[in-house]
């Protein structure tokens, strides 16, 4: 197989030098199984592919009407035979490419935890994995290190060899979590969870960023991904706390509106609770979590007056939203715990004073904001009395 | 005025939606505005307008329709490969801090303008055209099932079109891509007119779509001339029919999901939103249940072109026809049961991708086994290598590239390095270029001289040919490259300076394709100077094989005097071989549907109320809904639905016919 694989490859290493073949050349050992997949369905595809091409040329040349030896048969159109290897040979080579699917898909599953470190080591069960939350905002990238307390933004750190596990959600649209040289990617997703297990074999500085587009501020959405010896990545996480600071839910809320090429930030301290919230998409507080909400549910929901647990919204992440026919904007209002009366906002967060959606750099506004909805469908709605 | 008046009469449309703070904007609709006016000046001036209105916007006419299908798709493709051509100028020069010349505003749109239209407006247009032009004449019909039906169907169509134009010159389109996914599209991130424009163009348009397949499968299914069973028809009708199964079964869809799009915009629901129990997830498996059976519903009339032409220019019965039907039956099956391939990386169990994954390269089997067909047809005959055929050998050689990477980006963990790359870019201009576009051009070529009697200038075909296949090939193989070296798609400015050699490249290529185009136009316009040298009065200039052959060029309105009887799926051929003679005697009067204004006017009412729709002025949404309703009832009432052509008609055409024919020997 490796052999398969030096030579498939050598004829690329030659034509390609001198560039940067990230997908063909990764540090990550996920990553390079996945090119050994790339690299091995197309040397398997290649089988019948260039025969084909091989003999377009050929009959196309000797058939032509100008060479009048080559045989004319024009009545001919079957062979049985013939048949039985046209549905047979590429038949054979999906089969092959069919089983190979199956096993490198479920060996590489982005959910599955790692098997090894690389192709020669093993996992070393004493190493705990690295667990990071990844959560892509508009137009950044915002990592939580849960077990260090510290959070960044478009900078992601990682010891060599110590498998990374990603707990990965968005802030408002979809957006796709890549670092071609750690792994393939996954998308991030508002209000839902996807993850990735992956480790860096090498140290280094990594591209990453978002590979899917997400709105004006797409093309600045990257970040760097160190791979840092151990010594290194304490280096790196003691002078993240250092910088200090604190990322809270007040704080997020500020940071998670829309804005383009951010440099690197670093927090010393980060809440706890935040990534949990963010996936709920629950940071103002008042507004209830999907998981309580699928909680209720689960047990039969709230019923119709749960129609009534509705608070106006007066702020959400772009401009405040409503749409021409519909009801007024609204959020689900939180269960009313102590320190968060239902109702109460976080008290630090104002409604931005231009409330347009952003656009490009450099160009003037358009003034159509959304016209002011009228109460169309559910009527008059009494709101939560807080 | 008071405002509240101003917005009841013009919703949200104002004078700040012109996008006069665009230079770029201002420009093209100064130009457009210029020919635009000069066009209608000529119309006027030399009095075609009665004549346009009567003789092909009001025909029922499967022929002009398909026509007029065509000329609507090589009119949109200049403006799609415009927005292609900003794009590779953009790309080209965002490097090393430079901003390149579009903002993200603009460049957004330009890339969804360019899907859209590329998929919508011009592959849709020339593969309808061609099938609405051939079937009826391959399969001995007169017409279509419901000729009116068909006019409407093509109004539809240019009504879509109509919306989008328009996005260009008052308001924006969409800045989500071309398939609009939300949270992006949903009105919290997208609340200004181009998502909108996006929604109604294509609902208007889809509306079209779906009529036209309903249209020819009952042609196909009902109006075969006798001894035409289904497996004696030719191989293009075959796909045909399939493709238009696959549009009426996946249409629905596109129109289902963009209407709770739109629900969810205009009235506040939550199908699609991050809240209130919203799945963005599910419209992205809804918009490609039926965007991947799109793809096939583009590239299967091509390939029954490529089947007509390579036996045709092979002189030789094609190779396994038989397999050929299964193949296109089982893709048409298959083409169900792999839309998850579009977002291996949404998340699912690898059980789940695997199966997508596994289904996605069994298609390539009864592909494959085409390739082999079309192979097997060119072994043994005489090649002539007329444009049709080389069209058709740049497909083979081109396809099966395309064919490749594609079913590397099947393999889900190969897809994760891959999806949303350039290389996937490329993989898909690879099949949609070599596949859906040679072959429009290959059929255009072929069936050129059957619409008009002449045939088409080979000098300009060849060069533009040649500048299409080089220009294709330096344009999309640099993406490949760029995809493995990890660059993602739709990014509008780039840090690292040494990719930039590859997007010149990939510029220059592009230029390339401009000049083939540029070629191709010039080709039909030598042709149309050169038509009495390149004349044919024979009906049949290539020695071809299926019945649409055994007609005069162009044909008539009635298309067979009497309906021919097959007994060969090589109709023609065989009605050549075996000493065919011409009926000169025995005619009778020709049954035929009338022409009718009323597709125009419906499609012009539903596209009033799609602008209206869009800015929010609701009385031209609800007045034009309304007149739609009264309009198609009122049709209903129209009973000069039909014609005799009368005898003496049938046997004077046919006698010049006979004279040509006489003539030409």
């Amino acid at each position: 197989m490796s052999r398969l694989k030096i030579l498939a490859l050598l004829p690329l290493a030659v034509a390609l030098s001198g560039c940067n073949y990230v997908v063909l050349a990764p540090a990550g050992d996920i990553a390079a199984q996945q090119r050994d997949l790339v690299i091995i369905s197309t040397v398997l595809m290649l089988l019948i592919v260039v025969p084909v091409m091989a003999l377009t040329v050929l009959f196309a040349w000797r058939y032509r009407q100008s060479n009048t030896s080559a045989r004319y048969e024009p009545e001919w159109d079957h062979s049985t035979k013939l048949e039985l290897v046209i549905w047979s040979a590429p038949l054979l080579i999906i089969i092959c490419l069919g089983a190979l699917t199956w096993m490198g898909t479920h060996l590489l599953d982005p959910y599955r935890n790692i098997g090894r470190i690389h192709a020669d080591r093993a996992l070393d069960q004493s190493r705990a994995p690295l667990d990071v939350d990844v959560v892509a905002l508009d137009w950044k990238w915002l990592f939580i290190y849960p077990d260090y307390g510290i959070a960044t933004v478009n900078e992601l750190a990682a010891p060599v060899d110590r498998p990374i596990n990603f707990h990965i959600t968005a802030s408002s649209v979809m957006n796709s979590f890549y670092i071609p040289a750690l792994a393939g990617q996954i998308y991030a997703m508002p209000g839902m969870e996807t993850s990735l297990h992956a480790v860096i074999n090498h140290a280094g500085t990594y591209k990453g960023f978002s590979a899917n587009y997400s709105g004006a501020g797409f093309s600045g959405m990257h970040f760097n991904f160190l791979g840092l010896d151990d010594k290194g990545f304490d280096a790196w996480i003691a002078s993240a706390k250092s910088v200090g600071g604190s990322l809270g839910r007040a704080e997020y809320l500020q940071l998670e509106k829309p804005s383009q090429n951010e440099p690197v930030r670093r927090w010393g301290t980060v809440d706890s609770e935040l990534y949990r919230l963010i996936l709920n998409m629950c940071v103002e507080t008042g507004k209830m979590c999907q998981s309580e909400m699928m909680a209720i549910d689960a047990k039969g929901g709230a019923g119709h007056q749960g129609l009534n647990n509705t608070l106006p919204l007066a702020y959400d992440k772009y401009a405040r939203r409503g749409t021409a026919l519909g009801p007024e904007p609204t959020f689900v209002a939180g269960t009313c715990t102590p320190d968060a009366p239902q109702g109460r906002t976080t008290a630090s967060i104002t409604a931005p004073a231009d409330t347009a959606p952003l656009l490009g750099a450099g160009l003037k506004r358009p003034t159509f904001t959304p016209l002011k909805s009228s109460s169309f469908f559910l009527g008059q709605r009494p709101k939560s009395d807080s | 005025m008071s405002p509240d008046l101003l917005k009841l009469i013009f919703g949200r449309l104002g004078l700040e939606s012109l996008p006069l703070h665009e230079p770029i904007v201002v420009g093209t609709f100064v130009v457009v505005a210029l020919g635009g006016a000069t066009l209608l000046a000529g119309l006027t001036y030399f009095r075609l307008w009665g004549y346009l209105w009567r003789e092909w916007f009001t025909t029922v006419d499967h022929k002009r329709i398909g026509i007029m299908y065509m000329i609507l798709g090589i009119v949109m493709l200049l403006r799609g490969f415009a927005d292609a051509l900003m794009m590779r100028g953009q790309q080209m020069l965002a490097f090393n801090g430079s901003e390149g010349y579009l903002n993200a505003h603009h460049y957004d749109q330009v890339f969804t303008a360019h899907g859209v239209i590329m998929i919508f407006f011009v592959a849709m247009p020339l593969v309808t055209g061609l099938m609405n032009y051939v079937v009826p004449l391959q399969i001995g019909a007169r017409d279509v099932s419901f000729p009116f039906l068909n006019n409407f169907s093509f109004w539809m169509t240019v009504g879509g079109a109509v919306l989008v134009m328009a996005s260009l010159f008052i308001g924006e389109f969409a800045r989500t891509g071309w398939l609009a996914y939300p949270p992006l599209s949903n009105i919290g991130y997208s609340p200004d007119v181009g998502v909108d424009y996006y929604i109604w163009a294509l609902q208007v348009a889809g509306v079209g779509t779906t009529l036209s397949g309903i249209n020819l499968i009952c042609t196909i299914v009902k109006l075969r001339c006798p001894g035409m069973t289904m497996m004696k028809m030719p191989v293009f009708t075959w796909t045909s029919l399939c493709t238009n199964i696959l549009i009426v079964a996946s249409f629905p869809v596109l129109t289902v999901v963009l209407a709770l799009l739109s629900l969810d915009r205009y009235v506040g629901t939550n199908f699609f939103t991050n809240d209130f129990g919203g799945s963005p997830m599910m419209y992205v498996n809804l918009i490609w249940i039926w965007g991947h059976p799109e793809v096939y519903i583009l590239v299967l009339p091509a390939f029954g072109i490529f089947s007509e032409v390579t036996s045709t220019f092979s002189g030789k019965r094609l190779f396994g026809y038989t397999s050929m039907v299964y193949a296109t039956v089982v893709i048409t099956i298959l083409s169900y049961l792999v839309w998850l391939h579009h977002f291996f990386t949404m998340g699912s169990g690898a059980s789940v991708n695997s199966f997508f994954g596994i289904t996605t390269m069994i298609i390539s089997i009864p592909t494959g086994a085409k390739m082999f067909n079309w192979l097997f047809t060119m072994y043994r005959g005489r090649i002539r290598y007329e444009l049709p055929m080389m069209w058709t050998i740049a497909f083979m050689l081109t396809f099966v590239l395309g064919g490749m990477t594609g079913v590397l980006l099947a393999v889900p963990p190969a897809d994760f390095v891959l999806h949303n790359s350039l290389f996937l870019i490329a993989h898909f201009h690879n099949v949609i270029i070599g596949g859906v576009v040679f072959g429009a051009f290959a059929g255009i070529n072929y069936w050129f001289p059957k619409a008009f009697g002449f045939k088409l200038d080979v000098f300009w075909g060849k060069l533009s040919f040649w500048f299409w296949v080089v220009g294709f090939y330096l344009a999309f193989m640099p993406l490949y490259v760029l995809g493995l070296m990890g660059v993602t798609r739709r990014l509008r400015v780039f840090d690292d300076p040494s990719l930039q050699i590859w997007f010149v490249i990939a510029a220059i290529g592009a230029g390339l394709v401009f000049l083939g185009i540029l070629c191709m136009l010039m080709q039909f316009a030598v042709s149309f100077l050169k038509r009495e040298q390149l004349k044919d009065v024979t009906g049949d200039p290539w020695d071809a094989r299926t019945l649409e052959w055994a007609t005069s060029s162009p044909p008539p309105d009635y298309n067979f005097a009497f309906t021919p009887v097959v007994h060969d799926n090589d109709a023609w051929w065989d009605m050549k071989k075996r000493g065919y003679q011409r009926p000169l005697t025995g005619f009778k009067p020709i049954h035929m549907p009338s022409s009718t204004g009323t597709g125009v006017i419906l499609a012009g009412l539903a596209t009033a109320m799609g602008f209206g729709l869009i800015w929010y002025i609701w009385w031209l949404a609800a007045v034009s809904f309304i007149a739609m309703l009264v309009v198609g009832i009122g049709h209903t009432f129209n009973y000069h639905r039909d014609f005799d052509i009368p005898a003496d008609d049938v046997i004077r055409t046919e006698d010049a016919r006979t004279k040509l024919l006489a003539g030409a020997k």
